[in-house]
């Protein structure tokens, strides 16, 4: 049960049962859909990005308590950043999660995401992890199509 | 050449009536015996596919080890030996199904591929403009996307019948349903996700009763109760062999001769003809006429090695000590606070879908696999059944009579672990 202590850590419960910025925004000048087929978790994602700096972002959607800890968690983190420094932390998430299990990684640089380490451990659970993520990468880069994890 | 299945079977007392002896069943499926993150394995997702018994694992590895070649073709005994084997398994599932004639046996990939059939090869020659199709909102996607595609090809238009809160066809709405327009009606025999076992006899006379054909999804049904197509008089009748602890890749459809007869083929190709010039093809007779190509010979041989299988045990003792299981872990789980199930029939097959509070599915299903538990989270390839009960997912708890009430218990237990990571 030690994983599933890791995998289900409070805080990840915490922002699961009351996420962050998670309303609608009426002035967003990006936005984008997610959805992971495999178990139904979907997601509309808000952006309002000028000066290529990340001014406000929001999201509404369901699914399980790891998308939505994730989503939840990384609007927090994003909030203020400006776009190449969002892409690079995208990077350094993706890297996280996908390593190979028992894999040492410095996480340090992700501060507070650092708790979706153990997730790597449930390679079917990465998906819900990044969902948010992928979404918000294609918000960014402006994409219309929607985006899925399949 | 074929061995003799072994028979759980166990004389008790004087009435001389079989106890079922599920510990000894357990035995013939050797996947069962093995540890996942060091609990024994709890295989619960039944519904989507099956466990293979000893009998079944042999008879495909006899057939490759023994007697391979391909079918209806050479002179040699090794040929004559596999086409032996081959048309053996299908008066097996004839036998199995009571249907009239092998000609009525047409093997398939699966369920949804035997749909597909239908759809393309009766809906392309006998759909026309405004005609209607009529379906449940309790289907599996592979009874709903066949007959979306054939209405998009022939203008023909898709009719949903509903269903009430406790997951039940609304029997009336569905006859306001039938009118002159319908020309066609599909309905699943038990729902995968509500478990809901449908009167498809009452659905095949009503519909008769206006001289529209009826094709029943046997996907979930035909591993749980005596399914008698002469009974039921349905023209078509469709199931995967995986479902039924055969092998996966391979399926049956049924179809009565009369009507099997007035259908062009699906496909093309080698076996399904008996002339052909660049100027004129004449197609062979049913079943071959449907079964194009080197068929999948050991996914055949492996159904029937299933049938037997079953039939050695008996169909109806295994429908009755499933019920029994259904009923101790209904019971059960609905102990648990916060649990709620969708899909409370009253005429209810092996399916357990439920809710757990704050609990998302995948999330029980990610805890439950720690504890060497294998369930289903997610729409079930039945996305619009979710809509109705307005929900993204479910976990579904399918069982089989190699189950048992003692891994009942440790399913409740580990549900009520996820209930206090989720306080």
């Amino acid at each position: 049960m030690s994983d599933l202590r890791e995998l289900y850590q409070q805080v990840i419960l915490d922002h699961s049962r009351k996420p962050h910025n998670y309303h609608g925004m009426d002035n967003a000048n990006r936005q984008a859909e997610g959805h992971n087929p495999l178990c139904g978790d979907h997601l509309k994602l808000y952006l309002l990005v000028e000066d290529g700096v990340v001014r406000d972002v929001s999201f509404e959607g369901a699914g399980c308590a790891i998308f939505k800890a994730s989503a939840s968690m990384m609007t927090d983190s994003v909030k203020g950043k400006r776009v190449a420094e969002v892409e690079a932390l995208f990077e350094k998430f993706h890297e996280m999660l996908s390593r190979d299990i028992g894999k040492p990684f410095n996480s340090a640089p992700l501060g507070k995401l650092a708790v979706f380490s153990g997730v790597c451990e449930f390679p079917v659970r990465v998906k819900c992890a990044t969902l948010a993520w992928h979404t918000l990468h294609s918000a960014i880069e402006g994409k219309q199509d929607s985006v899925t994890t399949e | 050449m074929v061995r003799k299945p072994q028979v759980a079977l166990k004389k008790t007392g004087r009435s001389g009536k079989m106890k079922f002896d599920v510990q000894k069943i357990r035995k013939d499926f050797p996947v069962l015996h093995q540890k996942v993150h060091g609990k024994p394995l709890i295989y619960l997702d039944n519904a989507a596919t099956s466990q293979k018994p000893r009998a079944v694992i042999d008879a495909i590895s006899r057939f490759y080890a023994h007697d391979n070649s391909n079918i209806h073709r050479g002179v040699f005994s090794l040929s004559e030996r596999a086409t032996m084997f081959y048309e053996g398994a299908r008066r097996k599932v004839q036998t199995f199904m009571n249907a009239v004639s092998p000609k009525e046996i047409v093997f398939v990939r699966g369920a949804t591929e035997a749909i597909n059939l239908v759809a393309q090869s009766y809906g392309r020659t006998f759909f026309k403009p405004g005609d209607e199709i009529l379906i449940t909102h309790m289907e599996h996607h592979a009874n709903i996307v066949p007959w979306q595609l054939i209405a998009e090809q022939t203008g023909a238009r898709l009719r949903v019948a509903p269903i009430n809160d406790a997951g039940e066809l609304i029997f009336e709405e569905f006859e306001a349903l039938l009118g002159e327009r319908t020309k066609f009606v599909s309905v699943c025999h038990v729902s995968n996700v509500l478990g809901t076992i449908n009167p498809v006899k009452r659905i095949i006379q009503s519909a008769h009763a206006r001289n529209i054909p009826v094709l029943i999804d046997g996907a979930q049904a035909i591993p749980h109760m005596k399914v008698d197509v002469r009974d039921l008089d349905c023209e078509f009748y469709v199931f995967s062999g995986h479902k039924v602890y055969g092998p996966t890749g391979i399926g049956v459809l049924y179809g009565k001769e009369k009507i099997l007869e007035k259908m062009p083929p699906y496909q093309g190709g080698g076996d399904m003809i008996s002339s052909v010039t660049f100027e004129k093809t004449t197609y062979n007779v049913l079943p071959y006429r449907f079964e194009a190509g080197t068929p999948h010979i050991d996914g055949v041989i492996g159904l029937g090695a299933a049938i037997d299988y079953i039939q050695s045990i008996g169909i109806e003792r295994i429908g009755a000590y499933e019920h029994e299981l259904l009923e101790y872990a209904t019971r059960a789980l609905s102990k648990v606070k916060g649990l709620r199930m969708i899909g409370t029939a009253k005429e209810k097959a092996s399916v357990i879908s439920f809710f757990l509070g704050e609990a998302h599915a995948h999330d029980i299903g990610t805890i439950l696999d720690r504890d060497g538990i294998a369930i289903r989270a997610g729409h079930h390839c039945a996305m619009p059944l979710m809509q109705r009960f307005k929900v993204p997912a479910t976990s579904r708890i399918s069982l089989a009579f190699y189950n048992t009430k003692a891994e009942i218990d440790q399913v409740v237990k580990s549900i009520a672990y996820v209930v206090k990571v989720f306080r």
